[in-house]
This record gives C-alpha cells, structure tokens and sequence, in this order.
C-alpha cells in the first residue's frame, strides 16, 4: 500500500509520534529535558541529523546493500553512516559556521548513540518505503521528537518549583508526564495514521 | 575471584540495575513489553548480546588503541546483533516480526556500551563475561516484571495463556504505549523511595 508522503510526514510528528509510541531515543530525551534551551538545541540537531542520514541510509541501502545481496549487514553499515556523517558534519560546522557550531556542537556526539536516528532508518525499511516517503518520515520524525523534548522540557521547567515525592523526582517523574503526553497525543489519532 | 563473582552478581541483578538504578536501555524497555513471550526473547537476545561483546573487548583490550575504541565496540556489538537478528529470523519467524527494529536497536543499547566500557576493557575476560551476563539478567528481570503487568492486565494472559478467564474486564491502557511510560515510572518511583527511607535511616 502506498502512503501519501505529506501522511507520514504528519503522522510520523503527530500520531505515531517516534517518542511517545516508538519509544526511541529515550536516553538522551530523559536526560537533557531539564531546561528549555539546550533541549530546543539537541531538538534541531535531531532534525538537521535524521533528516539526512535517514536519505543516506536509504541510497546507501537501495543502491549497495540490496544490489550486493548485503542486507543483513544493514545494522553495521546504517550506524557507520551515521556515526561518519555526523564527525563530518561536526568539522564542517567548526569551520565554516563557528556560531551554529557552538549551539549544536555539543549535541552532536550524543547524536550518534541516540537510537531514534538508526530505529527511523530501520522502520524506512521495514516498511519498505521509497526515497519520498522516507525523506518525509526522516523529517517528521526528527520534528516530532524535537517537539516531545520540547514539551517535556517546557513542563518540567515549570514543575521545577513544586514539591513532588522524593522517589519520584528525576526520571520517574519525567517518565509520567511523558505518559501523559502520549495519552494527550492519542487525542489526535483521526489526522492521520500510518501504522 | 570468588568474591567477585558474588559482587558482580549482587551489583547487576539489584544495587546498579541497569534499567531502576542507572535508567539505562529505556528504550526496549519501553518498547517489547507489551507481551512476555517477546519480552523474554529480547531479554535473552541482550543477554547473549551484552556478555559475549564485554568478553570480545575484554579479550582483545590490550590490542585495540584507546582513540577508536568507541568505534571498535560498537562493531563488536553490532556483529554479535547480527548473529541474533539471523537466529530470530530463522527459528522464531513470528518473535522477530514482532519485536522489528528493536532487535537491531539492541546495537544502541547503552546497557552494553556501558558494560563493555565500564567493565570489559580492564578486567578478565571471563569476569567480564559474567558481568555482561548479569547485567543482562538484571534487564530483562525488570523488563519480564513490567511485561507481566502490562500483559496480565491487558489481555488477562500470561505468555498467551489466558489466567484471568472472562471475568476480567481488559484494561485497553495497558496495550497502549502510554502504560508503558506509568508502570516503569511507577516502579522507579518505589525503589526510589526505599531506597531514600534506607539510606534516611542510616543517617
């Protein structure tokens, strides 16, 4: 069946949110959800990096891997890709673009263990999308998650003052509003789906 | 090196768990609990997966240069991925149409990363096989803890063996990603809590 692009692109940011219902990226999405500001940094290098690498995993996947009967190899060779654009993309910013390099840079590393980026490039080809479709799912989905750690900075931000049981500070305490917030997200389920 | 043994086991399974303690492997853990039958499979897959790459860094520590070690690890890992990946495939058809990309994301867990960096690259070869064992166990002990509630309270069954019979009215939260996020939470919340009352105590 084939899925309008312009569906997943909302879908994947709304209704099969990468956070809220795939559960990805959940590591860093916990830890650098304290302030608003540096979760909105890594939320843009989140965007700018999958976007990218989920194109680049796609041609690298269709036009070498599947050609070369390689497939099972993809694990190995999409984390590569990864980890090989993003140590490109961090020379390039320290040199041409110093003031973006100072904002982003120290996100990039994190990126490249964040598992949303390769769980995005693996969904693309389990669900055996075409490069459209997939450029589509590598923006939403990087917009979608930007969007969850934005929320959820947003909301511990304010939370911040008031008193919540001791156990439940920190991660705990992250991890309910996050259900909340996928509960809140079901509410938009008639936009679109794609699962 | 008996010690040891027991320090090791004590440590992973319970006071550093992995997942309660040091919020690690979220992700999966978040993700295959929704039935225990996927949930064991996984928790074995990181098991192989974590204590044979802790003991391959191990064995090779002295040989690989400390600059690209992050490099090496992760092809270490991502090999021993591809070795479950092919055995799910093949013998567990259904299992691993289920669990998805999950199985590959095993390679981002940081559960194995940290234990081949932590553990496997100054010690032994065999107490890092052991620890990435028990680090292993000590995941998919809590995973299997979640995954029963969830499924117990979802479907009424147990590894798909109905318990609860008709009577029970089946919580549709429970299959729903948002459960996911509130029972670990919960659980974290309690041995949290504990943990601060014990350590209140000894002043």
């Amino acid at each position: 069946m084939y899925i309008n692009p312009i569906v997943i692109f909302f879908a994947s940011i709304f209704t099969s949110n990468i956070v809220l219902t795939n559960f990805l990226g959940m590591c860093s999405y916990l830890a650098i959800s304290r302030d608003l500001k540096s979760s909105w940094g890594l939320g843009q290098a989140v965007i700018f990096v999958m976007t990218i690498t989920t194109i680049l995993n796609y041609l690298v996947y269709k036009y070498i891997l599947v050609p070369a009967e390689l497939e099972y190899l993809r694990y190995i060779v999409f984390i590569i890709v990864v980890a090989a654009f993003v140590q490109l993309l961090e020379m390039v910013l320290e040199r041409f673009m110093p003031g973006l390099y100072y904002t982003l840079g120290i996100f990039l590393p994190l990126i490249t263990v964040n598992c949303a980026i390769l769980g995005v490039a693996l969904f693309m080809v389990i669900r055996e999308y075409t490069f459209i479709q997939s450029l589509a799912y590598g923006a939403g989905g990087g917009i979608g998650w930007a969007l969850a750690i934005v929320a959820l900075a947003g909301i511990r931000e304010k939370v911040d003052e008031t008193k919540i049981p001791k156990g439940l500070q920190g991660p705990g305490f992250a991890l309910i509003v996050t259900g909340i917030m996928a509960m809140a997200f079901i509410g938009l389920s008639g936009i679109a789906n794609i699962q | 090196m008996k010690n040891e043994i027991k320090t090791i086991t004590e440590k992973d399974l319970w006071t550093e768990n992995p997942v309660i303690r040091q919020i690690l492997g979220i992700c999966s853990a978040l993700a295959v609990t929704n039935l225990m039958a996927n949930t064991f499979i996984m928790g074995m897959g990181v098991t192989f997966v974590t204590a044979f790459s802790s003991m391959t860094v191990s064995f090779l520590r002295n040989v690989i240069p400390r600059r690209i070690r992050m490099m090496v690890q992760t092809l270490i890992i991502a090999s021993y991925v591809i070795i479950v990946d092919i055995v799910l495939k093949a013998y567990l058809p259904d299992i691993s149409a289920n669990l998805g990309p999950y199985v590959g994301l095993i390679i981002t867990n940081c559960i194995i990363m940290g234990r081949c960096e932590a553990y496997g690259q100054s010690n032994p070869p065999l107490l890092a096989f052991w620890d990435g064992m028990m680090s292993g166990l000590g995941y998919t002990l809590v995973l299997m803890f979640i995954s029963f509630i969830r499924e117990l309270m979802g479907f009424g069954t147990l590894f798909g063996i109905s318990v609860l019979g008709d009577w029970w009215t089946r919580w549709t939260i429970m299959v729903m990603p948002a459960s996911a996020f509130f029972v670990l939470a919960i659980i974290i919340w309690a041995v949290q809590a504990r943990q601060s009352k014990k350590s209140a105590e000894r002043g």
